[in-house]
């Protein structure tokens, strides 16, 4: 199921099939050159295979954005230990909403990807680990890998290649933390969804202490067309150093919200304007998080010039993140956008690190008091400063992912905290929100 | 040798094998990094970010808990920066804390004080309610406190690796994750305490000693345990004469930290309601409260009478000390003439030493289980009755990957990591595998004595590879009482003693003149036969009950000597409170000398002079004595030469005690019959 409309300003490569009758089926995958990159895969050796995906310019769509041919090139290939495939289809960044309609559209696509890498790096086995609001995908890819299986794209001999390999699901217990890369390995295992520490890193030890490719949804999902066209054609859909396409998630308060497949350094003002049809109710853009929640927000005047790729963001002091895009209009207490993100972080935070744990929980308390009209001039200082003190000292990236955000909306927006002081009333209350604390 | 590594840390330059961590080198310097979730021995968590510290060339402070020395490494621990995080991070834990330091167990000991006195702010910025949880109690000895939690998971982990149980885990997430029971809402493990001493604050506290006092105002002794044979050292916080708390947090012992639930909490016995205060005497049928001076008189008037007339026949301890048990014997020996004395025997150490004569080093030390490379496990159930070698096994499990072999009748804890297992006694199956260890460390209980364990040794010399025996036994000084020559065929050092007198089961059975029981219950299930009894005991015991003379001992726990742990080692008790009416057996035993006119004969009746005479007089015992005096334990090495006489065959018999029942002692502890695991496992 498609949930918006797709734009002419698409490069459709991953999404090609997306509103296809069946897409979802075999059949339909089989007769839109599904599986030729594999089979084309499995003539080839891990190296040469590894060489396509660097040459692609692949980055990791997860929101680190590491390259996966460098990633996949640090399997110990000669480990006498199994190697594992392991996708994160865990998708709980706040704004994020692409695998879903990858695994949903073109399930086949992603069990393509795996086989690819598991030909690169001598791998039999693999998990989609899937996160459990996501019940009804999570159904779809059993019923893909069914059919793969019956078709024999699965299983032992894989169409006579001699490569087997067998693919399976694994729901999520419920936490954003398990979309981590090493907790959500821990959890794959049976345990408690926290991190692990690094290094080793899942390409040495990773699922059960075996060599492990671990990539998001659509890293794999790319790969089918890295194989197909040749590393250096997806590249070419990019800008040097990101390559190919990425699935853009727009929210917020814009008139066409939806998953587009937007080339990586697709102008940000273009994107709303054009793709997203706008600004809904002809507001003005006020804040603007360009990937996930975790990312530094960014304001209007900040998105002048920017486009949508690593680089760009990098030097607004942001990140592409995960392509989860989040458009705030004028009308947005900032006050209460902050507040809740902090509520997600103190939600979510596994608790393991004391800075992470304890100072999500207390930005959680004071914004809340302050958004109620009970902030004190020392609290705006303080928020930045508990922040600031959570900053690179966690554990794992969560505690960033809260501290950045905190941070920037401190900075950028502190005349609208200023608002809050003193009892008045907030300022936006009365106006259209988007967010619900 | 490992390779060296040259590192930089605060300027000094540290030389700092590979591999070790950068808290670790930086202790070679003098330097102390803060920390709460590491710990030595335990897997590592990154978790209390307290030991951040700034290295040069790299972006981010870094946890020198898991980041390893390497060559030319640059680390500062005092930077303004890292200052900031260790005040920041304090500030976080202290956040949710409810500091109630005033009436908190940990108070004065606590490491989050120390930390917030050393490296904390002043003040508080936190405006917030805190998170506030009600107390819980896990089991009569663990309760907690999760508002004082710092989520070090220290006790987790020293439950699930050190101690192999796993009763502990998290639940929920967040700041409201807490330390739980996998059991529910109770636990089910070995009551051990570890978990408590081991929490840096006082989240989890132990049912005897919260709320007793502070530690400040106690006096902290380091003793032996005085249940089973491991030889724990614990060190029993006193105050006004009252035993409040035992542990060993100074890791002084053969024992590191390690104690199970009798040495940190089955102390309570001391003061149990049935504690007997003065002696007793038969009057008309009826025991009665004298004056020592009677009881004594009489005692002595008796044994007078029946030297030269009747018979003796006495019975020692395995509690009781060296030099009690070696002052009873050469009285029996010089004094009433007689060779009939033993005791109870739980492990067939006479066949051992006979079957091993000849060889040296053969009996294996407290420390070959930690360093040994292989070991086989025969008949006993380690954790529950020797919880001290199960855990030092384990740890070497753990550290050097030891190769453990188990062949017992029932499923044990050593199952799940062993590298073969299996029920029964063939071990001679395993002849293969165990071949291709380079050594071997064999331990065995009471089921292998006689010809089986002679038919074991055999097995053992045939492996062709270096071999070392630990024969296990039951209670704190069992060794100590067959090296004593506690036996009618052994003189101390397994000396033999020419004519052998009857041993336990045949003085029971005959009907002597005078029975002499120190320390012991014998007749728990039968009827006296001898025409005179008396009897040396904390309790009135099934023997006692039938004693013409009962004279109240003081127990381990107050008095002076030294015991022998089952592996050899021979420690030091020292008396951490004064007993009212009760004395020691050595005293006791010594004022009967005196009564009797025999006190020149054998010698000043002072802990310290017997251990001298033993020193020079006992094979084996020739220790040195200043580690043993300042607390600390002396290799015994008794083995060489044939013991011409070996014990007749079924004298030892093992109690099996257990984790949770300690012989007669172990009736008048409340702890050990409070917990719920001592039900089940009954
Ligand atoms: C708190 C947290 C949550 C994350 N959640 C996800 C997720 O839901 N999906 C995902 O693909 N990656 C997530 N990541 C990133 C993963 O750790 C990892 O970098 C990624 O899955 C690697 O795949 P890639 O290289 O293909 O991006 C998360 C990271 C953090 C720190
Ligand atoms: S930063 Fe710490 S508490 Fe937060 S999610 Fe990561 S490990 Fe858990
Ligand atoms: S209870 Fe104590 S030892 Fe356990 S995690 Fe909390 S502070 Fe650490
Ligand atoms: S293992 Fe034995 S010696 Fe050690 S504390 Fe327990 S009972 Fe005492
Ligand atoms: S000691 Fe290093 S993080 Fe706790």
């Amino acid at each position: 199921m498609l949930y918006n409309e797709p734009s002419p300003l698409e490069t459709r490569v991953l999404s090609r099939r997306f509103g296809m009758a069946h897409s979802e089926s075999i059949e339909t995958y089989l007769a839109t050159e599904g599986y030729q990159a594999f089979l084309k895969a499995s003539k080839m050796t891990p190296d040469e295979i590894i060489s396509e995906m660097k040459a692609s310019n692949l980055r990791g769509r997860g929101g680190a954005g590491f390259p996966a041919g460098m990633k996949w090139s640090f399997v110990p290939r000669t480990s006498p230990k199994p190697k594992y495939i392991v996708v994160n289809a865990d998708e709980g960044e706040p704004g994020t909403c692409k695998d879903r309609v990858l695994m949903e559209n073109d399930p086949h696509q992603l069990i393509e990807g795996v086989l690819i890498a598991g030909l690169a790096v001598d791998a039999h086995a693999g998990w989609i680990y899937i996160r459990g609001e996501y019940r009804y995908l999570i159904d779809i890819m059993d019923r893909a890998i069914a059919e793969a299986h019956e078709r024999g794209w699965l299983g032992k001999n894989i169409q006579g290649t001699g490569f087997d390999f067998d693919l399976y699901t694994h729901t999520g217990a419920g936490s954003y933390e398990c979309g981590e890369e090493s907790a959500l390995l821990e959890s794959l295992e049976g345990k408690r969804g926290v991190p692990r520490i690094r290094p080793p890193f899942p390409a040495v030890a990773g699922a059960f202490q075996c060599p492990t490719v671990l990539n998001n949804v659509e890293t794999f999902c790319a790969a089918p067309a890295i194989l197909l066209n040749g590393g250096a054609a997806f590249a070419a859909l990019g800008i040097p150093k990101a390559g190919g396409t990425k699935l853009t998630c727009l929210t917020g308060h814009i008139n066409k919200p939806g998953v587009y497949e937007l080339r990586l350094g697709f102008p940000v003002k273009q994107m709303i304007e054009e793709v997203g049809g706008g600004m809904r109710n002809g507001k003005k853009l006020k804040a603007f998080i360009p990937g996930g929640s975790s990312c530094p927000v960014l304001t209007a005047a900040e998105c002048e010039g920017a486009t949508m790729d690593y680089d760009s963001m990098a030097q607004r002091k942001s990140m592409l993140g995960s392509g989860g895009v989040v458009i705030m209009d004028e009308d947005t207490c900032m006050v209460k956008a902050c507040l809740r993100l902090m509520k997600f972080y103190a939600h979510e935070s596994c608790g393991w690190c004391i800075p992470c744990r304890e100072g999500t929980a207390w930005l959680t308390k004071i914004m809340t008091r302050f958004h109620s009209g009970g902030g004190s001039p020392q609290d705006i200082g303080l928020l930045g400063d508990i922040a600031k003190n959570m900053l690179g000292r966690t554990f794992c990236p969560l505690g960033d992912a809260a501290a950045l955000p905190m941070i920037s909306i401190v900075e950028k927006f502190r005349g609208e905290f200023e608002d809050h002081l003193n009892g008045k009333p907030c300022p936006y209350e009365h106006s259209n929100r988007m967010v619900t604390a | 040798m490992a390779d060296t590594v040259k590192l930089t840390i605060d300027g000094h330059e540290v030389h700092a094998p590979a591999g070790m961590l950068v808290i670790d080198a930086a202790k070679l310097a003098g330097i102390e990094i803060p920390a709460f979730c590491y710990y030595e021995g335990l897997t590592l968590q990154a978790a209390c970010r307290m030991c951040l510290v700034e290295v040069e060339k790299m972006p981010k402070l870094m946890t020198a808990c898991t980041l390893p020395v390497a060559e030319g490494l640059v680390v500062r621990t005092e930077t303004p920066q890292v200052a900031a995080a260790r005040k920041y991070m304090l500030e976080f834990l202290l956040t949710n804390h409810p500091l109630d330091c005033p009436v908190c167990d940990k108070g004065g000991e606590c490491e989050l004080q120390d930390m917030a006195f050393r490296y904390g702010a002043g003040e508080s910025r936190y405006n917030e309610t805190k998170v506030h949880t009600p107390e819980k109690q896990y089991s009569p000895v663990v309760f907690f406190d999760a508002p004082r939690c710092i989520l070090c998971y220290r006790c987790v982990r020293i439950c699930n690796e050190g101690m192999g149980v796993n009763a502990l885990g998290v639940v929920e997430r967040g700041a409201v994750s807490e330390i739980a029971p996998n059991h529910g809402d109770h636990l089910e493990c070995d009551e051990c305490g570890a978990c408590i001493d081991i929490c840096p604050v006082g989240a989890l506290t132990s049912g005897i000693y919260r709320y007793q006092t502070r530690p400040w105002e106690m006096t902290h002794v380091g003793t032996i345990c005085t249940h089973c044979s491991d030889g724990c050292k614990t060190t029993l916080g006193t105050r006004n004469d009252r035993i409040l708390r035992g542990n060993n947090r100074d890791r002084s012992g053969i024992n590191g930290e390690f104690l199970c639930i009798k040495g940190r909490y089955g102390f309570d016995f001391y003061d149990h309601p049935d504690r007997l205060q003065a002696p007793l005497m038969r009057v008309n049928g009826k025991l009665e409260e004298v004056s020592w001076a009677q009881a004594l008189a009489a005692v002595a008037e008796k044994f007078k009478q029946t030297i030269g007339a009747g018979t003796f026949g006495i019975v020692g301890s395995n509690h009781t000390t060296n030099e009690e048990n070696y002052y009873l014997q050469k009285f029996a020996r010089s004094v009433l003439g007689t060779n009939n004395i033993d005791h109870h025997r739980t492990g067939d150490v006479v066949t051992l030493v006979d079957a091993l004569s000849g060889k040296s080093g053969a009996l294996a030390t407290v420390a070959d289980l930690c360093e040994r490379k292989a070991f086989l496990v025969l008949g006993a159930d380690l954790a529950l009755e020797h919880p001290l070698l199960s855990y030092q096994i384990r740890a070497n499990y753990r550290h050097h990957q030891a190769h453990v072999y188990v062949v017992t009748p029932k499923a044990v804890r050593e199952d799940k990591y062993a590298a073969a297992t299996m029920r029964g006694r063939d071990y001679e199956s395993l002849r293969d595998k165990l071949k291709a260890q380079p050594e071997l460390v064999i331990l065995f209980d009471d089921s292998y004595q006689g010809g089986e364990l002679r038919k074991l040794v055999d097995f053992g010399e045939s492996l062709g590879i270096p071999v070392r025996y630990v024969c296990l036994v039951d209670y704190a000084n069992s060794r100590g009482a067959i090296d004593m020559g506690l036996t009618p065929e052994l003189l101390p050092g397994y000396q033999p003693s020419g004519q052998s007198g009857l041993h336990l089961d045949e003085m029971l059975a005959a009907e002597l003149s005078v029975l002499w029981v120190v320390g012991a219950n014998p007749l728990e299930n039968a009827a006296r036969k001898s025409g005179f009894l008396v009897v040396q005991d904390l309790f009135l015991t099934e023997t006692a009950l039938q004693a013409d003379i009962v004279l109240p001992a003081a127990c381990a726990y107050e008095k002076n000597g030294t015991v022998t742990s089952g592996t050899g080692e021979v420690q030091r008790l020292k008396r951490a409170i004064e007993t009212m009416g009760a004395k020691p057996d050595l005293e006791i035993i010594g004022f009967i000398a005196r009564e009797m006119g025999a006190a020149a004969a054998l010698g000043p009746w002072t802990p310290d002079a017997v251990f001298e005479e033993i020193r020079k007089n006992v094979r084996g015992y020739d220790v040195a004595m200043p580690a043993l005096s300042t607390g600390g334990a002396a290799q015994t090495m008794p083995v060489n030469g044939r013991v011409a006489v070996p014990g007749p065959a079924g004298l030892v018999r093992s109690d099996r005690n257990g984790l949770f029942a300690s012989g007669t002692l172990g009736r008048y502890s409340k702890v050990l019959n409070s917990v719920l695991e001592s039900r089940l496992s009954r």
